[in-house]
């Protein structure tokens, strides 16, 4: 061997204990669904059969609600928060414990690699459960009113990027607040979902505090539309949420959408390059550019625009594409066909209307989805690429030349989750961050989270907060 | 600022003046402190497994600058270090030789001796080692006494404190008498980044000494705390691969002080790879000042060919 070649450095997968198949959570114990089809869940990086999972239909909806109504009002709605707290420390704890099965789980449903589930995931869930177990016994105190109050059951649906992380933003809120939750997670990513349930049960939490129901939209939206649901939260697509903004309008139902994105990543002149260059690749690249926040339009200053392009081809040359449990590995797999296929799509759709696409010499495996870290040049606010969530590894760049006019370029778009700014000058960031119409403003860094900062969009992103005390009071009326 | 397209012309201009050269240095991109030291830490996160684990630990080996810099140092101990740099592995003939032995100007002809026909090359730390506070007559005069021994690398230290206080163009000055003092021998500047503090500051050293005619630059003396870390290295490989793209030119780096096991070592060459890139993998183009690290990167290689871990006592201390 004359180059350094990093040998394959797979994790174990016999830390997991993968069932055959699994039925509902409901009430505290896995049940078979009445009413529903069985589906598959596989691995993207290899399209192997993970298990076979139970789809609710509206029947096993319906009792997953009851359950938790009848948890609500007997148990977890009268107990003290200081009581709820330990509960939720207990779950922060196990999950801590068990952090390493939960890793390889989420990167085997969900083709994400190992480095970012067993880094940046996993420990963000413990960290949230940790963070709302500290208020459960504090709402008082949250700005909300003296008597805050939970609203009831909590009806929540997530999506797929981040399936346990976007399962702690939304139960270990509601449960500190005192409600009881029905959750139906991603249908191609389950897995987590269901050792969730089984951690409540490790747990002791007394049964139907979580409920559990797999399946795909039609089980999200008997979910959402049920009666006796007080509190909506959705994670997911702009099209979905529109949706179940209309079907709970006029309802007594209380809602949180948190939706797409197309993030403006602004580079100006005198950024630090080299950490410029990380946080242009963390801001895209990060889980397969499967991210709402992602920094998916970089908007470079005209005068450096050269520089920034070599070095980021560069170092786009250094992304290591392959099996999401290989720990050297920097982008995994895409999570579904159905998601290449729109990943693709768009691109094509991008070449036609002339941006110049480019990806570094990457080898992609036979099996599984897969596309390369790709990036679009010559794009304009015209085209499809720079208006359009693709939801993949697909950057699109574009140029200007004076502050006003990044930010005129980074707020021309539907949507206002997140915005990224790159500069050594203190002022020129808080007066950009002023103006950009961004749920969350980044400077000198990217897709950087903690349990304490509020997260959320504007316009079509999505209304409401999740996380910290903004995250709390989404789980409050007052 | 671009670094990219600056010509060698351009360079050359840039150190026509004190007040350009000033300009040049501060007009550098800035390092910011949070992201150097994260993308750092990603770095350390590679896993390095069996081929490329026992790759990583040879090349480790092939890269040492074995060291002794102490006022208790005697030709008997630089004789020892000399035979260990020749044979690391008294029992495994298969492990490869250091690159360098590394000792104080008076020890030159010493080790020169010992090493004679081994090809592993002799370095010196002169100009007033470790602070470098003499005059510049002193600082060539010591370089030329560490030349005329035999010595093929010459360390020389930066005036931290004309460096801190502006006087840039006094310190690419002594860079280039030492530079002719030298002669033949290669030079390693060393910046001494624990005492730099900032990663602009050693950004700008870097580029400082790389001007002034530096075949190596180099982190620390290991006399001062912090010496070497890794995302102070990744800043100055950032650096010489910078210099790269504008001139041609390959400039290597060393990590020195502080790096004393082997899983340490291989972070770093990790580093190397992806930063600077695989051309960067050579003893040429990057070391590892380091005393202490050798008999780790020895013991990790015999755990690697038998499975098991010896004792520390089946190496040699020098």
């Amino acid at each position: 061997m004359s180059r350094f070649e990093y040998a394959p450095a797979p994790e174990s997968r016999a830390i997991v204990d993968i069932k055959s198949s699994y039925g509902l959570f409901i009430n505290g114990q896995f049940t078979d669904a009445t009413d529903g089809k069985p589906f598959k869940t596989i691995s993207p990086a290899s399209e192997e059969v993970l298990a076979e999972v139970s789809e609710a239909g509206p029947a096993d909806v319906d009792k997953a609600v009851r359950a938790a109504r009848k948890a609500f009002e007997k148990v977890w709605g009268p107990m003290s928060g200081k009581d709820r707290a330990k509960y939720l420390f207990r779950i922060a704890r196990l999950i801590q414990e068990r952090s390493r099965e939960l890793a390889v789980l989420e990167s085997l449903d969900n083709g994400k690699p190992i480095r970012e589930s067993r880094d940046v995931d996993i420990p963000l869930v413990a960290a949230h459960f940790f963070y709302y177990a500290g208020w459960a016994d504090k709402l008082e105190y949250a700005g909300v009113g003296d008597d805050p109050q939970p609203w009831g059951v909590a009806g929540q649906v997530i999506p797929w990027n981040f399936p346990m992380l976007m399962l702690a933003w939304k139960i270990a809120p509601a449960l500190a607040a005192g409600n009881t939750v029905v959750l139906k997670p991603a249908e191609t990513t389950p897995l987590t979902a269901l050792a969730f349930a089984e951690i409540c049960q490790q747990a002791d939490l007394p049964p139907g505090v979580v409920n559990i129901v797999t399946g795909a939209g039609r089980t999200g939206q008997a979910l959402v539309e049920h009666p006796d649901v007080d509190k909506v939260a959705f994670t997911g697509s702009t099209e979905v949420g529109r949706a179940i903004a209309k079907s709970v309008a006029g309802t007594h139902k209380a809602v949180t959408l948190e939706l797409g994105g197309k993030a403006a990543n602004i580079v100006f002149e005198d950024a630090p390059i080299d950490q410029t260059i990380e946080g242009i690749v963390n801001g895209i690249f990060f889980n397969q550019g499967h991210v709402c926040c992602a920094g998916s339009r970089l908007l470079v200053q005209e005068s450096v625009y050269d520089e920034v392009l070599a070095r980021l081809k560069r170092r786009m040359g250094t992304l290591r594409v392959g099996d999401p449990l290989d720990k050297n590995t920097d982008i995994g797999a895409i999570n579904s066909a159905a998601q290449l296929a729109k990943i693709r799509e768009l691109s094509q759709i991008g070449e036609d209307e002339g941006a110049e696409r480019w990806s570094p010499e990457c080898e992609l495996p036979a099996n599984g989805y897969w596309f390369p870290p790709t990036v679009f040049t010559g794009v304009s606010q015209a085209h499809r690429i720079a208006r359009e969530e693709i939801f993949g590894p697909v950057l699109s760049v574009l140029t200007f030349r004076t502050p006003q006019e990044a930010v005129e370029k980074a707020n021309n778009t539907p949507f206002g989750l997140s915005a990224g700014i790159w500069t050594d000058k203190g002022s020129r960031i808080l007066w950009m961050a002023n103006q950009l119409r961004a749920g969350v403003v980044w400077a000198n860094t990217f897709n950087r989270f903690d349990p304490t900062s509020p997260f959320g969009g504007y316009k079509e992103s999505g209304y409401g907060r999740e996380g910290g005390r903004h995250g709390l009071e989404a789980y409050l009326a007052h | 600022m671009t670094t990219l397209d600056s010509g060698v012309d351009s360079l050359a201009d840039v150190t026509s003046s004190e007040d350009r050269l000033r300009r040049f240095l501060l007009g550098l991109p800035g390092v910011d402190q949070v992201g150097a030291e994260a993308r750092a830490a990603t770095l350390s996160t590679r896993s390095i497994k069996t081929t490329a684990k026992a790759y990583a630990l040879d090349l480790a080996i092939s890269m040492i600058d074995l060291t002794t810099l102490e006022g208790q140092d005697t030709p008997g101990k630089v004789r020892a270090l000399c035979a260990k740099a020749k044979r690391p592995d008294p029992a495994d003939p298969t492990a490869p030789q250091v690159a360098a032995v590394c000792v104080y100007p008076d020890l030159v002809a010493t080790a020169k001796h010992e090493l004679k026909g081994s090809g592993i090359n002799v370095a010196s730390v002169a100009t007033a080692f470790p602070s470098g506070r003499s005059s510049l007559a002193i600082k060539v005069q010591d370089t030329q006494d560490a030349v005329a021994a035999g010595a093929d690398e010459v360390d020389m230290v930066i005036d931290r404190g004309a460096f801190l206080s502006g006087r840039y163009g006094l310190v690419f000055d002594e860079i280039t008498a030492i530079r002719e003092a030298a002669g033949d021998a290669h030079l390693k500047v060393i910046l001494e980044t624990g005492e730099l503090v900032t990663y602009d500051n050693v950004r700008r050293a870097s580029w400082l000494a790389m001007l002034a005619g530096a075949d190596f630059i180099k982190t620390s003396t290991g006399k001062v705390s912090p010496a070497a870390t890794l995302p102070v290295t990744l800043v100055m490989l950032e650096a010489v691969r910078d210099y790269h793209e504008a001139t041609g030119l390959h400039i290597g780096v060393k990590p020195a002080g502080g790096i004393r096991t082997a899983k340490d070592a291989i972070k770093y060459l990790v580093t190397v790879n992806e930063t600077a890139g695989p051309d960067w993998l050579d003893p040429e183009l990057f070391r590892f000042g380091a005393s202490s690290l050798l008999n780790d990167l020895l013991m990790q290689r015999t755990k690697l060919a038998t499975g098991h871990y010896p004792g520390p006592d089946y190496f040699t201390l020098d």
